[in-house]
């Protein structure tokens, strides 16, 4: 009996110094990511602007694929227009820091502003839709993207509210203190250009949005959000509030959304109904989806990948092709959609749940090897 | 405290021309088994839901630890203290063994969406507080080894283990137990009524539908027997099974 239960403290001592230097390397490999990623502007920028200003997009996109993977991802519940809360947020941004209203409130003002109206957005969405699930629920969300789109570009008259199909120009740039995000300064011999102060903005808004996610994901309301995707009828007779909790994954995941189009404002300086169509909504569920559903590092993948391959496609095709034949054979935004696509079927048909699948299922498709 | 737990009144439930439920009326004591039976299509099930808040019943009242159920939803019964399994097992099948239990948690617990992303220390200490729990219970029902295990590669017994670990976890006054033992060999229905005599000792009240004939009269205080939707009676189980009537729905009338 003595022997046996020294040798399960002694296995349990043992799993707990494996744990904690797993814990430790972990730590480095995080620091030396962060540290990677934060130096990254500097190399992108001598590549040229335009590549900061493409990365600042791409974490535009990982951002509003975080959001959208709390709803899809974690509840379960298919949102075909999450791209509406991204317009309501630019919007936001725009009504609230240009000259159309003649207001310029700073930014940190405005972009939690901005969440609350996209977090409402989503209630509204949501408390309809509460019944719905799957195709259905696809059905009234796609309507829903496009009706707010549809506001956007009508709304310009009795009241000239949205400025209609025109959109809203000369939008504020960020701007704290002196520093200004459209200017360039100069430390040292260091340039920081406009892209460059947003990249690092946005990199932080990232590190929070992947924070909350984590922690989200950890808890009693990450808990329930999985159980309602995995039987709703049981969660219910479990206890869970599953109406509220549904609420409150729509809302989370409008919330950032709404922070997105914020910045997205920002940065751009002019939105206009044109950049929220259907198209983006795909685009944004085409990233969870390939990234791996319901896991936050697959998602931040997945969105990355798919906004940087295309630009990639954009920069290397037109080249290749004059190098090759001596001239332009075929259009490379043609080639770009078609290479686009077939890698989106390659992937889906070769790896299912993602290029990085949630852990429950990659330890399901292990399971034969044990 | 009264000795009655749950008393129904006058039940009644029709899903369009079909009568499920007729004017059933029953009491289940506290600490005791209370079985329900009959044969397929009788309203045991029907009235199972009706009880849990899943269908809404169309006449008739519930009174649960004196006060009435309204016509409420699933998640506040639960909260008021009934807790059930299902016929055809309804786990999280994607989450660990531990994580289905720690979802039945959810009921008692409080942390919200800002104590989660803060990691407030009452959040820390309610998050050990649930993870303690269902490792507790876990061990109760006996697949302690199984905690890290998806719930849907447990094996068929297991997966019926952790069903009433789960709905353990929500602090029921009474467990209502849809059919535990279908499809359980006999050496996993020893196991199971040695697990629900447990739960009887500890002073839980377990309303129990079985088929497995020789399970509810071992196990039950008393049996209800329900036939097309009404109930034909409700006694002892040895004065159940000699009860004419209840013969009659079983085997059929002599022609």
């Amino acid at each position: 009996m003595k022997t046996t239960r020294s040798g399960v403290s002694e296995k349990a001592n043992a799993c707990e110094s494996r744990r904690y230097a797993v814990a430790k390397s972990h730590r480095e490999r995080v620091g030396l990511v962060l540290v990677a990623v934060a130096l990254m502007a500097f190399v992108l920028a001598s590549a040229g602007t335009a590549w900061v200003r493409i990365t600042n997009f791409a974490v535009l996109f990982v951002l509003l694929s975080l959001g959208l993977n709390i709803v899809v991802g974690f509840a379960g519940l298919l949102d075909l227009g999450y791209i509406a809360f991204y317009a309501v947020g630019a919007y936001v941004y725009a009504l609230l820091a240009s000259p159309h209203f003649g207001l310029h409130l700073p930014f940190w003002i405005i972009l939690p502003i901005g969440a609350a109206v996209a977090c409402l957005a989503g209630i509204v969405l949501g408390a309809p839709t509460l019944r719905l699930r799957g195709d259905y629920l696809a059905i009234v969300t796609l309507g829903f993207g496009e009706i707010v789109r549809i506001f956007m570009n009508n709304l310009s008259s009795p009241v000239n509210l949205t400025n209609g199909p025109k959109g809203i120009n000369r939008i504020d740039p960020f701007q704290i203190g002196p520093l200004k995000f459209s200017a360039s300064d100069t430390f040292g011999s260091l340039i920081f250009s406009g892209p460059i102060k947003y990249y690092y903005f946005l990199l932080l808004v990232l590190l929070a949005v992947i924070v909350i996610n984590r922690r989200l994901q950890d808890s009693r309301i990450g808990r329930a959000w999985v159980a309602i995707r995995e039987d709703e009828i049981a969660a219910k007779a479990g206890g869970i509030n599953t109406r509220n909790i549904k609420l409150l994954a729509f809302a989370m995941g409008a919330s950032f959304g709404g922070i997105a189009g914020g910045m997205f404002a920002a940065i751009q300086g002019f939105v206009s109904p044109e950049s929220f169509i259907l198209n983006e909504s795909i685009m944004v569920l085409a990233m969870v989806v390939l990234g791996g559903m319901g896991n936050i590092w697959g998602v931040i993948a997945g969105a990355a990948l798919l906004s940087f391959v295309p630009e990639l496609l954009r920069y290397t095709v037109e080249p290749a092709q004059r190098a090759l034949f001596g001239k332009l054979l075929v259009d490379p935004e043609v080639l770009r959609m078609l290479v686009f696509g077939l890698a989106l079927v390659l992937t889906m048909r070769f790896r299912p749940a993602g290029l990085w699948p949630e852990t429950r299922h990659r330890r399901e498709l292990n399971e034969g090897r044990v | 405290m009264s000795e009655v737990l749950l008393e129904a009144r006058r039940i009644g439930k029709r899903f369009g021309g079909v009568q499920a439920l007729k004017d059933v009326s029953l009491t289940i004591k506290r600490g005791e088994i209370y079985g329900l039976i009959g044969p397929n299509g009788a309203g045991k099930t029907t009235l199972f839901n009706v009880f849990t808040g899943l269908y809404p019943r169309d006449s008739g009242e519930v009174l649960f630890a004196g006060s009435p159920l309204s016509l409420a939803s699933p998640h506040s019964v639960a909260a008021a203290g009934i807790a059930r399994t299902f016929q055809n097992i309804r786990l999280f099948g994607n989450m660990t063994a531990q994580e289905n239990v720690m979802v039945g948690r959810h009921v008692r617990t409080r942390a919200g969406v800002f104590g989660a992303i803060l990691r407030t220390r009452a959040e820390r200490a309610e998050e050990a507080g649930i993870r303690r729990r269902a490792a507790e219970l876990l061990h109760y029902v006996g697949i302690a080894d199984r905690a890290d295990d998806l719930a849907r590669h447990l094996s068929y017994g297991d997966q019926r283990r952790l069903e009433i670990a789960r709905a353990l976890a929500t602090d029921p006054k009474l467990l209502a137990l849809d059919e535990p033992a279908a499809g359980m060999n006999a050496t996993e229905t020893a196991a199971l009524r040695c697990l629900i005599e447990g739960l009887r000792k500890d002073g839980l009240t377990v309303l129990l539908i079985e088929h497995d004939v020789k399970l509810v009269m071992g196990l039950c205080d008393r049996v209800a027997v329900l036939d097309y939707g009404e109930k034909i009676a409700e006694d002892a189980p040895d004065a159940v099974r000699a009860n004419p009537k209840v013969i009659v729905a079983y085997l059929g009338t002599d022609h």
